[in-house]
């Protein structure tokens, strides 16, 4: 089953369209010159973050600039782990700290997800559609718009600063209600009378059969919602305030405004921070712009 | 009916069926919303009850505990203020600088990847590593790469030009521009600052991958046959561009165009992590008026106002867009 959807959906966005233009090899030149000066102008910043965390700070600013460091310095990488200036969790911690939200938020998602979007897409129960709608019309809203009230909530529950309230709000998501529920509707329903006849309730034909079936919605979910979770900035700086509570992306963040940063040190703190997610994004890569692709195509 | 016919007990009359079915039915319900209940909690507190409570809080005096009741006196008082037309004016031009742009470099790039050549997956992969990074990270690259001793800097010195101050610098693009002529532009016609220019030159290069990919997606969904039979009549490239890519595309212009818009008038992170806001505040946008206003100066009613207002230019703008040139799209495509 789940190798089917992905050939389904694979094939025509890997290869392409056409073959009208190619009869000529000589044609291929243009488009392959293009396409790698474009792919130079996205990659040089990366280029250039690599190449200057293993720079002195002098050679950094050196005018005129050096390319390739004349002495590969590996030591930025240690001075910016262990977090020169006021920080005493340094960037161990807020890696810590990263992982263990992300993978809460990914696993408390997934099970939200995959519980109400088989509600959702399998059961007939009565006010489906007004709960249904409810929940669409929470989607016109953007985030900015429930900054302060979320922030407000959280400071009565007593919850600022702690792991609960960069946990708990985003343990549900509509994005990936939706998702589920679209990925589940798909399968046939004669596997729910097959189950019945063995004797499962819908708990059982949930987790049994369901789940995993559904196993590339599920781990579409589970990607964004990692990566969303890896990156961002805004709730964490708002509701943390402590060293020790940070996550990655907002101890980065005090790294980089920080007066006196060394840059080279920063771009060895850039490098580590985008490495984990980029080496998720060339394992998972199918997943991640199939998902891309789908989400775009329905609109 | 979703009720498999099989587990109504057959000894039943059609009577005690039915009520059977109707017990079934109401343990289907209760057992739905016991399976919603995990979701629905979260997303009622953080999500529904949130919005009602952001116009509850808007309404009042609210610093940082509820104060005075005001009405709708903070949104009168921010239609007139003019950090907030400012802030409108740098948002409307960080749209203007980057989503236009954005959208024409993905197509080309979209175009130039849907031909079949080998190994053109490798570069669809390069042009979408940027949407993967964090902002965070990734601002602070472009943060150095535009510092005034920077590597951009370094590199117009080294081409012999007096070099700008990038992201210090307040003065308006058009102004910049017109400088060595001896043009003095007035002053409304400066246009945005070159901070919000590069902190757009940024963007442009963090969400071209996202639109690239979409434009495949839609590039392969345009059915093979009707490039074959345009091929049979004659047509020439730009023709088939023209009269049949670009038409069929349109939806998925549409939807880019859309999903940008909102994006642009909710960015923050890069705008934070660039320039803060600053110089002089040219950069600072509606989404980070609301931050400041909110978690720095601790006005929170005045602030969730204001994101109110953001709001609802997010939703007439969509609406236009929908308006405007959703019809174009189905007058094109259908």
């Amino acid at each position: 089953m789940a190798s089917t959807t992905q050939t389904r959906q694979l094939p025509a966005i890997r290869t392409g369209t056409t073959t009208r233009h190619t009869r000529h090899p000589l044609r291929a030149v243009p488009v392959y010159s293009a396409l790698t000066v474009g792919g130079i102008l996205v990659a040089l910043p990366f280029i250039w973050m690599v190449l200057t965390s293993f720079k002195t700070q002098f050679e950094a600013l050196a005018y005129p600039p050096t390319f390739l460091p004349s002495v590969w310095h590996l030591s930025n990488y240690a001075d910016a782990w262990k977090l020169p200036g006021p920080w005493p969790g340094g960037f161990a911690r807020y890696f810590v700290n990263t992982i263990f939200i992300a993978s809460a938020t990914t696993a408390g998602s997934i099970i939200t997800s995959v519980l109400a979007g088989y509600t959702f897409a399998k059961m007939e129960f009565f006010g489906r559609n007004v709960v249904f709608m409810c929940l669409l019309a929470t989607l016109m809203v953007p985030f900015e718009a429930m900054l302060v009230p979320d922030f407000v909530i959280v400071k009565s529950l007593h919850w600022y600063d702690t792991y609960q309230a960069l946990i708990v709000p985003w343990l549900a998501s509509v994005f990936g209600i939706f998702l589920l529920r679209q990925t589940i509707s798909t399968l046939p329903n004669e596997l729910w009378d097959a189950a019945q006849l063995d004797g499962l309730g819908h708990a059982g034909y949930l987790y049994r059969v369901v789940a995993p079936l559904s196993l590339p919605g599920i781990l579409t979910l589970a990607l964004f919602g990692f990566l969303e979770s890896w990156n961002s900035l805004l709730w964490p700086l708002i509701v943390t305030s402590s060293d020790t509570m940070r996550p990655l992306q907002v101890g980065l963040s005090f790294f980089i405004t920080e007066n006196g940063t060394q840059i080279s040190q920063l771009m060895a703190a850039a490098t580590f921070t985008i490495a984990p997610i980029l080496v998720l994004f060339l394992v998972a890569q199918r997943q991640f712009i199939e998902g891309i692709a789908r989400a775009g195509l329905k609109g | 009916m979703a009720i498999a016919p099989v587990l109504v007990p057959t000894a039943l009359g059609s009577r005690g069926g039915s009520s059977s079915r109707r017990r079934r039915y109401w343990r289907t319900t209760a057992l739905a919303y016991l399976f919603l209940l995990p979701a629905v909690v979260v997303i009622a507190v953080f999500h529904f009850f949130a919005i009602g409570f952001a116009f509850y809080i808007s309404l009042f005096n609210w610093k940082v505990i509820r104060g005075a009741f005001l009405a709708l006196t903070n949104y009168t008082v921010i239609l007139q203020d003019s950090d907030f037309h400012q802030a409108l004016v740098t948002t409307i031009w960080y749209a203007v600088l980057t989503v236009p742009i954005s959208i024409i470099l993905a197509l080309v790039a979209a175009l130039l990847l849907s031909r079949n050549l080998r190994g053109v997956a490798v570069y669809r992969t390069l042009f979408f590593i940027p949407y993967v990074t964090s902002t965070v990270a990734a601002a602070a690259v472009w943060r150095v790469i535009f510092r005034p001793d920077g590597a951009i800097s370094g590199f117009w010195k080294w081409a012999g030009a007096p070099s700008p101050q990038w992201l210090n610098e307040p003065r308006g693009i058009f102004q910049l521009v017109l400088q060595p002529f001896g043009i003095v532009p007035p002053a409304w016609a400066d246009g945005p600052s070159l901070a919000l220019f590069c902190i757009a030159v940024m963007s442009i290069w963090y969400s071209q991958g996202f639109d690239t990919v979409v434009f495949l997606a839609g590039l392969t969904a345009i059915p093979k046959e009707l490039y074959e039979a345009a091929r049979l009549d004659g047509a020439s490239e730009g023709q088939v561009f023209r009269y049949l890519t670009w038409p069929l595309l349109m939806p998925t212009t549409f939807f880019i165009l859309v999903i940008s818009v909102i994006g642009s008038f909710k960015a923050f992170n890069q705008i934070y992590i660039m320039t803060g806001g600053g110089p002089a505040g040219t950069t600072t946008t509606v989404a980070l008026l609301v931050y400041n206003q909110a978690f720095r100066y601790g006005h929170l009613g005045y602030a969730s106002s204001l994101a109110f207002i953001l709001f609802a230019i997010i939703l007439g703008l969509t609406l236009v867009q929908f308006r405007v040139v959703g019809r174009g799209v189905r007058a094109a495509s259908g």
